[in-house]
């Protein structure tokens, strides 16, 4: 599971879903893989990640800190098609596409802090289904 | 092409002197009217959805404003007009079911009126370096035909454009087709075609679609494929008609194999999917879901594959975050449609020992499962694309429906999502619909209408569910009762007979 998949869920049960952040994880066993780089998808998605929520991830992973607050992108100068931006903003968004893209969970647990559910992840496939009791 | 024209020759026309002088004068008009009406080359098949993948493309290729002037399910050739004509070469470079887009130099009912038509438009599109080019002429029939004996003299008509560079059948700058469509005579027995044409066009080819990508992603070359796996060519124009593109995030929340994700990933969204069936996403060794992305090298734009059901999904409550949604959810013809939940309620809430230690926590666990409606679970994927699409985003999904209850078979609707296409494949006994939504921004919702559906649904779920999954499942009971007789139903259903004729029709589709 990528880390920018993490970042889009939270525990599958109703109860549970109010509650922020819900789910941390554990024993987890990293993999990277290289990726074609793409600042434009970057800039699209950014708006849509929850910042905190990526903090949280990052630093549980043992990455190094990111930024106090969500990075301000300035808009695309006109010509620029593949959303490059300055020299400063292609080190940020390079930093994040390793992190969110090239970043995954192979094996482990995403916990909930709530109710205590544990999710297993292994070969990098997460598995969301409630027992009955949670359902 | 030499100018003069023959009288002999009975496709030419004589053209008046102020018509030759026009054409004479080739230089650049800066205030002529430029060429903005295009044809459009479909293939004559898939007929229902050619229409709305290319209205879908006008929106990703960004032409603006384009004017639907001349089409018919009947015919091959459209025409169109362009708000933003410079645009047009790449309409359809995406295109599955557009061949290629021609600028409309003249149309008419026989040769006379397209040649007029043709002298009017023309004038001051061009300088004379244009002319020079190397060019080549083509015609194309639809429905009837054109002797090989007359070909000459048909394309001969047309020398009064007075095309001057050579003539080069591979690889010419200017490549001009005429097109004839011609109908047929049923008073005759047999029907054969009419032996002139209704309609003929000419048009200066300037782009073409991406058939290719149909063959390239067929089944039967795919490493990774199941029961359901949805065929290539139709999971291209869905993705197609869900505005999927580069940047982009995408989602199927009944992926299995992973069909319509490959789809999507293909025009450069980065693709999610995930399923009830943890074995369908996961696959095995070689043969997997990121095995095929692999296989296609579209690594780049794996997002991710879970289990999950959508039902109780894992995705943050009411983050807007996808830009299309796509998906053939199941169709329960086999075991009926199943969610997670107990059959009996009271079961529900206690944790299940065995062996000393919980249940759910061992391995072999299979969590219980409980009926599901289809028109619910219709229900329930409008709920969550209005919740998690972004506005404008698209959900495009499929649905199975019998023949016989086309027109009373309501399609499903939700105040936040606007319904903006449906397109139709038929089988032998069954039917199945593409239905496209865009979501709607949030001032364009009525949001009352939203909250008293959230009300209602509440309402429903909190209603004891005992009833049978026949009852349930509308598309399951109509395919036992309705595709044969009575009687035969039920012994097919005993038999397992009919699910097997279901997967038959599956698979002859996936060879279509
Ligand atoms: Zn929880």
């Amino acid at each position: 599971m990528k880390l920018l998949t993490a970042n889009f869920i939270t525990c599958s049960v109703k109860s549970c879903q109010s509650v922020t952040p819900a789910l941390s994880f554990r024993d987890a066993e990293l993999a990277r893989e290289e990726i074609d780089f793409s600042p434009l998808f970057l800039r699209n998605i950014l708006p849509r990640i929850d910042w905190p929520l990526l903090q949280r991830t990052a630093k549980e992973l043992g990455f190094p800190a990111l930024p106090e607050t969500k990075p301000e992108l300035s808009p695309i100068a006109e010509g620029d098609e593949e959303g490059v931006g300055s020299e400063e903003e292609q080190k940020l968004l390079k930093e994040l596409h390793s992190l969110l893209l090239e970043t995954s969970v192979q094996s482990g647990k995403l916990v909930c802090a709530n109710c205590g559910h544990e999710y297993p992840i292994s070969q990098g496939i997460a598995n969301f289904l409630l027992p009955n009791h949670l359902v | 092409m030499a100018s003069e024209s023959t009288t002999s020759n009975p496709f030419a026309t004589v053209l008046s002197t102020e018509a030759q002088e026009r054409l004479s004068n080739r230089k650049l008009a800066p205030d002529a009217k430029k060429p903005d009406e295009f044809i459009i080359y479909f293939a004559q098949w898939h007929t229902t959805f050619r229409l709305a993948e290319l209205q879908a493309l006008a929106e990703i290729e960004g032409v603006g404003k384009m004017e639907i002037l001349k089409y018919s399910e009947q015919s091959p050739y459209a025409i169109v007009k362009l708000e933003h004509p410079e645009k047009a070469n790449v309409l359809i470079r995406r295109s599955i079911l557009a061949k290629s887009i021609f600028e409309l130099w003249g149309s008419g009912t026989d040769y006379p009126t397209i040649h007029e038509d043709v002298c009017k438009r023309i004038q001051g599109w061009w300088s004379d370096d244009f002319y020079k080019l190397p060019f080549k002429f083509e015609i194309e029939c639809f429905l009837g035909k054109r002797p090989g004996d007359q070909h000459r003299n048909l394309v001969e008509s047309f020398s009064y454009i007075s095309l001057d560079g050579p003539i080069r059948m591979k690889n010419a700058d200017l490549q001009f087709a005429v097109m004839e469509e011609y109908s047929f005579d049923n008073s005759v027995n047999p029907p054969r075609a009419f032996d002139s044409p209704d309609l003929i066009l000419l048009g200066r080819q300037i782009g073409t679609g991406n058939r290719s990508a149909a063959l390239k992603y067929d089944l039967k070359k795919r490493p990774y494929i199941g029961t359901t796996s949805f065929d290539a060519e139709l999971t291209l124009v869905t993705a197609n008609i869900a505005l999927c593109g580069p940047a982009k995030l995408a989602y199927d929340p009944f992926a299995g194999t992973g069909s319509f994700l490959i789809a999507c990933s293909h025009y450069g969204s980065i693709s999610f999917g995930s399923d009830i069936d943890g074995r369908q996403v996961r696959g095995k060794k070689n043969r997997s879901v990121v095995g095929n992305y692999q296989h296609y090298n579209l690594k780049s734009f794996f997002g991710d594959v879970f289990t999950a059901d959508i039902t109780n999904s894992p995705v943050r409550p009411g983050l807007q975050f996808l830009d299309s949604i796509v998906c053939d959810p199941p169709y329960g013809v086999r075991e009926g449609l199943k969610v997670l939940g107990n059959r009996d309620p009271t079961k529900t809430k206690e944790v299940i020992y065995r062996d000393g230690t919980p249940r759910h926590l061992q391995p072999d666990y299979v969590p219980p499962k409980k009926p599901y409606s289809f028109v619910q679970m219709l229900d329930d994927i409008l709920d969550f694309s209005a919740e998690h699409l972004v506005d404008g985003g698209r959900l495009v999904m499929w649905m199975p429906t019998a023949n016989e209850d086309l027109v009373e078979f309501g399609r499903p609707s939700h105040p936040a999502l606007e319904e903006v296409a449906v397109c139709i494949q038929s089988f032998n006994k069954w039917s199945r619909q593409l239905l496209a939504y865009r979501r709607r921004n949030k001032d364009e919702i009525d949001m009352k209408a939203w909250e008293e559906r959230r009300e209602n649904k509440k309402y429903v779920a909190s209603k004891d569910q005992k009833e049978s999954v026949d009852e349930l499942n509308f598309f399951r009971k109509k395919y036992f009762e309705g595709f044969k007789s009575k009687e035969a139903a039920e012994a097919a259903e005993a038999s397992g007979d009919a699910v097997e004729q279901l997967e038959v029709e599956k698979l002859n589709l996936k060879d279509a």
